[in-house]
């Protein structure tokens, strides 16, 4: 037991970095409050450091254990800890913070504080989100995560944000309101008590199993987002600004995902073994038909946000097949997307700032004027498309070992997302970057300056390294896997 | 029976009150137009010295007065309490939008006064009589509030309406109370309480007069089908007196809810039939609030609709029945007048000398205007809609907790259905302030006192967000203790 309440410090320094931000200045003082928030991310990722190096990688309970009475009366309790899982994903969290801090340096130019501190005090409600052990203080950071995401695509988005950030917002409510109900529901089935390990001891009849799931579902599919309820995607990438798809896609969508791996499996076994070839259905329909549709965009911005929803397809359906390799590998590849999608909408931003379109159309012969850019974006394209050697390899490649253990024809349909991966991306970095310089606008691209590259370098070095190396990265999820695929395999009845 | 002054010490802030509100009436008389501020001045010290007295007597005891008519208990230390402030808040907020309307008159502040009278005389009785007494002092003095704009069309046009609806309600709430004396024998709420409880009582005529009273509770709650006034009174009334009947009464409309319902008639045999009638109010009044809300282009039209949504949540706590319900809806209340405050207090804040800053469009581009109110209203708007970490959401978790205690997991779900919609028109404001640009470039630059008070009522929102349990506590033990 660590002196220090790291995790309270992970979750609590980016807010409070981003209210010191926020009261910074208006936009007057617009260096100031980057600098400030540049110190809060760099910070903020340092103090994540001793979660990973003082992690146990053997222990199967919970770690860096926080526990203080909240609402007493209704035994709501601020209480964190986390396990492997959460572990890679608070990382990755603190990671992105610090490119989406240095990638908006030059390209917000209106009211900086405000973009700065909103993306502070969401990476800080999200490192909440990850550890909360507790479902009403989950719930708490769940939801409050949608205001400052509201914000930033309304503010700095594209002509249609206002719409964009009204659907993504009224979206994602609709699935979390259900969840409180559920949430509320398990709360009185536990005799009063909102902690999530009691969750995992109660015994439910199936009708009941079937009903929570759905709410669950309801909230969580649509953050992923499973098709077909994923179109708010489209639109909120489109029109967020570059920090805010990053962040959007590196991590917001993750919470999806991560609630079915801490709520939906471990404490509904039984409606979720029932209910999986549904989801499995979904997860492929969003791998193979998504693919597809990513095949014929005109928009960078809306290709990257249609091969988002279908690489989380492979995360749910490595969820839902109930194995080690599948849920590892869907954890894998939620790290990893998160470093790639990332990296593919820093890419776009870079493109943008220049050119002020995403069409693809308006590009061609990119590489003539930046060399650079060019091989970095090529390695971000072919991680998007699976190659092996990049992180996108090894997450897709254990999903697919996981689901050919379950059932042959859903590993051989997930496959076929080599194929489509492969013929999207490629092909839009094809006609972006090669060929003949296509008009006078392209012939006067400048090559990428220093922190563009540090961002662009920091994420291809973290694609890279996972991708050759991610035994460190398995080695953290093997316990915890266990654990909770030990929860999802008894029938809770 | 012997008299002794000590008699009187549970009604000591009421009667402080009075004395005051007559003093002023005079004293206001001698005072100069450029004098008014001692009128204001006097008021508020009053107010704030009531609430001294209240929570300085406070005690967990239940002390009767009046033979018996009256009450003090914890329930109405705290409710009174928190009227008295909230009207001061109310006065606070006000004063620079009364000045150049012509309405910083005596009567403002004598009939603030007297309605603050009215609420706590309601929210202290223990008698149909003195019930009934306290609601009719408070509904004339804001009958005469409304009508205080006397050259305004739409605010005499309110006030007619508020008056004639108010008037039938009161009738039909006299009536059911009649009916219950037919039934009990009595008027005093301890005695029908224990005449119910030994079968005294005749359940036919029990029952017809429950179904009156419900009514006039619906009515002075604005819950649908007995919402009519609600949005009319509140865009037609000044500013400032929507802000004063949107706020502390509501405290009152809850202590009225708690006497009548759940201390006279809260029998189990009783409950059933009124949690169903609560029932059809609660879902009518989430549906209608919450839907018509959207089509509306004027906040104070707007809010009106919030609030009939936010009764309905608030009927959803009563109706479960449960201490932990009565709790629930209590800190709901509290919340509720807290929001409320804030966001009708921001419409005064933005008005000025022959401008109504009333209409959704005139907070366009707030947040270039003043970034620290847009962030205020932001956050109130956000914890109407019940969004955490505001204190918005706790009110609503908790109202939702016990519905589901009570096994109406539907109900919960229907309220949470509705709870969506609501938050399409609440961020319809939010969008206004950040994603547009304003179009009107007049300087925001409100007095000291108001600036102080808008950001301590926008801090609470986060505070109360973040440690609610310490307000929860204040109203569990209200609860525990009182009933």
């Amino acid at each position: 037991m660590p002196a220090l309440p790291v995790l309270s410090i992970v979750i609590w320094l980016p807010i409070l970095a981003g209210v010191a931000v926020l009261f910074s200045g208006p936009a007057r003082n617009a260096s100031a409050a980057r600098w400030i928030a540049l110190a809060g991310a760099v910070l903020g990722f340092l103090v994540a450091l001793p979660l990973w190096f003082g992690f146990d990688r053997g222990a199967t309970e919970m770690q860096f254990v926080e526990f203080v009475p909240w609402i007493e009366s209704f035994r709501i309790n601020y209480h964190l800890g986390i396990d492997g899982i959460s572990l890679l994903l608070i990382l990755l969290n603190c990671f992105t913070t610090v490119l989406v801090v240095i990638a908006g340096w030059q390209s917000v130019k209106v009211r900086v504080s405000q973009y700065m501190a909103a993306l502070l005090i969401l990476s800080g409600m999200m490192n909440g989100v990850f550890s909360a052990m507790d479902a009403a203080l989950f719930y708490v950071f769940f939801e409050a995560t949608l205001i400052p995401m509201f914000i930033v695509i309304g503010v700095w988005g594209g002509p249609n944000r206002v719409y964009a950030a009204m659907k993504f917002f009224l979206y994602t409510l609709l699935g979390s309101l259900l969840t409180l109900v559920a949430f509320i529901y398990l709360y009185n089935a536990a005799g009063g008590s909102f902690a999530i390990a009691d969750y995992y001891q109660l015994r439910m009849p199936l009708a009941v199993q079937i009903l929570l799931f759905i709410a669950f579902f309801a909230a969580f599919a649509v953050k992923v987002p499973m098709w077909p309820v994923h179109t708010w995607l489209p639109d909120a990438h489109v029109e967020a600004p570059t920090g805010g798809s990053v962040v959007l896609a590196a991590i917001m969508l993750k919470l999806g995902a991560y609630g079915f791996i801490r709520f939906s499996l471990p404490i509904l076994p039984d409606a979720s073994h029932l209910l999986a070839p549904v989801v499995v259905g979904l997860s492929l329909i969003a791998v193979v038909y998504i693919g597809l549709v990513a095949l014929v965009q005109a928009d960078m911005k809306k290709l990257i946000a249609y091969s988002s929803i279908a690489h989380m397809g492979f995360v749910t359906l490595g969820i839902f097949v109930f194995n080690a390799r599948g849920m590892e590998g869907a954890i894998i590849q939620m790290v990893s997307h998160g470093f790639i999608s990332g990296a593919m909408f820093l890419c776009v931003g870079v493109l943008y700032d220049r050119m002020h379109s995403r069409m693809i159309g308006d590009y061609g012969g990119v590489v003539n004027t930046m060399p650079i850019f060019a091989s970095l974006f090529m390695l971000f394209a072919m991680a998007n498309a699976g190659l092996p050697g990049t992180s996108g390899f090894v997450g897709e490649f254990l999903v697919i070992l996981g689901a050919m253990e379950r059932n042959f024809w859903y590993a051989a349909t997930a496959a076929t997302t080599l194929i489509f991966g492969a013929a999207y991306t490629l092909w839009m970095y094809k006609r972006v970057v090669f060929g003949a310089v296509a008009n006078d606008k392209v012939a006067g691209l400048k090559d990428i300056g220093a922190p563009e590259m540090i961002v662009l370098g920091l994420a291809a070095a973290a694609v890279l390294f996972m991708g050759v190396y991610p035994l460190p990265f398995t080695e953290v999820l093997n316990v915890s896997v266990e654990q909770l695929l030990g929860h999802a395999v008894q029938s809770k009845l | 029976m012997d008299f002794a002054i000590a008699d009187l010490a549970p009604a000591a802030a009421e009667i402080f009150l009075l004395t005051m509100a007559c003093a002023i009436l005079v004293v206001d008389l001698f005072l100069s137009e450029r004098n008014r501020f001692w009128t204001y001045a006097l008021t508020q010290a009053t107010l704030i010295l009531s609430a001294v007295i209240l929570i300085g007597g406070a005690s967990d005891n239940i002390a009767y007065a009046f033979t018996g008519m009256f009450v003090a208990d914890p329930l109405a230390d705290v409710l009174k309490s928190m009227a008295c402030l909230s009207v001061a808040v109310v006065l606070a907020y006000s004063r620079e939008y009364l000045v150049p309307r012509g309405l910083n008159r005596g009567e403002f502040f004598v009939l603030s006064l007297l309605a603050t009278l009215g609420m706590m005389v309601m929210i202290s009785a223990n008698h149909f009589l003195s019930l009934y007494l306290g609601l009719e002092l408070l509904s004339l003095s804001l009958y005469a509030l409304v009508a205080l704009a006397r050259d305004s069309a739409r605010a005499v046009e309110a006030a007619m309406k508020y008056f004639v609806l108010g008037a039938l309600a009161s009738g039909l709430l006299l009536y059911g109370m009649s009916m219950i004396y037919g039934a009990t024998g009595s008027l005093e709420i301890t005695e029908v309480a224990a005449r119910i409880m030994d079968g005294e009582a005749l359940p036919t005529i029990l029952l017809f007069g429950l179904v009156f009273v419900v009514a006039g509770i619906g009515f002075k709650l604005g819950a649908v089908p007995f919402h009519m006034w609600v949005p009319d009174v509140y865009h037609g009334a000044p500013t400032a007196v929507t802000l004063l009947i949107g706020t502390a009464p509501k405290l009152a409309a809850f202590a009225f809810v708690m006497r009548m319902l759940v201390e006279a008639l809260g029998m189990d045999s009783l409950l059933v039939e009124w949690r169903q009638m609560l029932m059809i109010l609660a879902v009518a009044s989430l549906a209608l609030g919450n839907v018509v809300a959207i089509a509306q282009t004027n906040l104070k039209r707007m809010l009106a609709y919030s609030t009939i949504s936010h009764m309905g949540f608030l009927l959803l706590g009563v109706l479960s029945g449960t201490i932990d319900g009565y709790s629930a809806a209590m800190f709901y209340i509290v919340i509720y007048v807290l929001m409320g405050l804030g966001t009708f207090g921001m419409i005064l804040l933005l008005s000025r000398e022959g401008f109504e800053a009333e209409e959704l469009e005139d907070f366009r581009g707030l947040n270039q205007r003043s970034p620290w109110y847009a962030f205020v209203m932001l956050l109130l708007m956000f914890s109407m809609a019940g969004i955490p970490p505001t204190m918005g959401f706790w009110a609503k978790l908790f109202v939702l907790q016990a519905v589901v205690s009570i096994g109406h997991v539907w109900l919960a779900v229907v309220a949470v259905i509705f709870s969506l919609i609501g938050a399409f028109y609440y961020l319809r404001v939010v969008r206004l302030m950040y994603f547009e640009s304003p179009v009107d470039s007049a300087p925001i630059a409100p007095r000291a006192d108001v600036r102080i008070l808008m950001s301590a009522n926008g801090l609470a929102v986060i505070v109360f967000g973040l440690v609610p349990g310490l307000l929860l506590a204040v109203c569990e033990r209200a609860i525990y203790l009182s009933l």
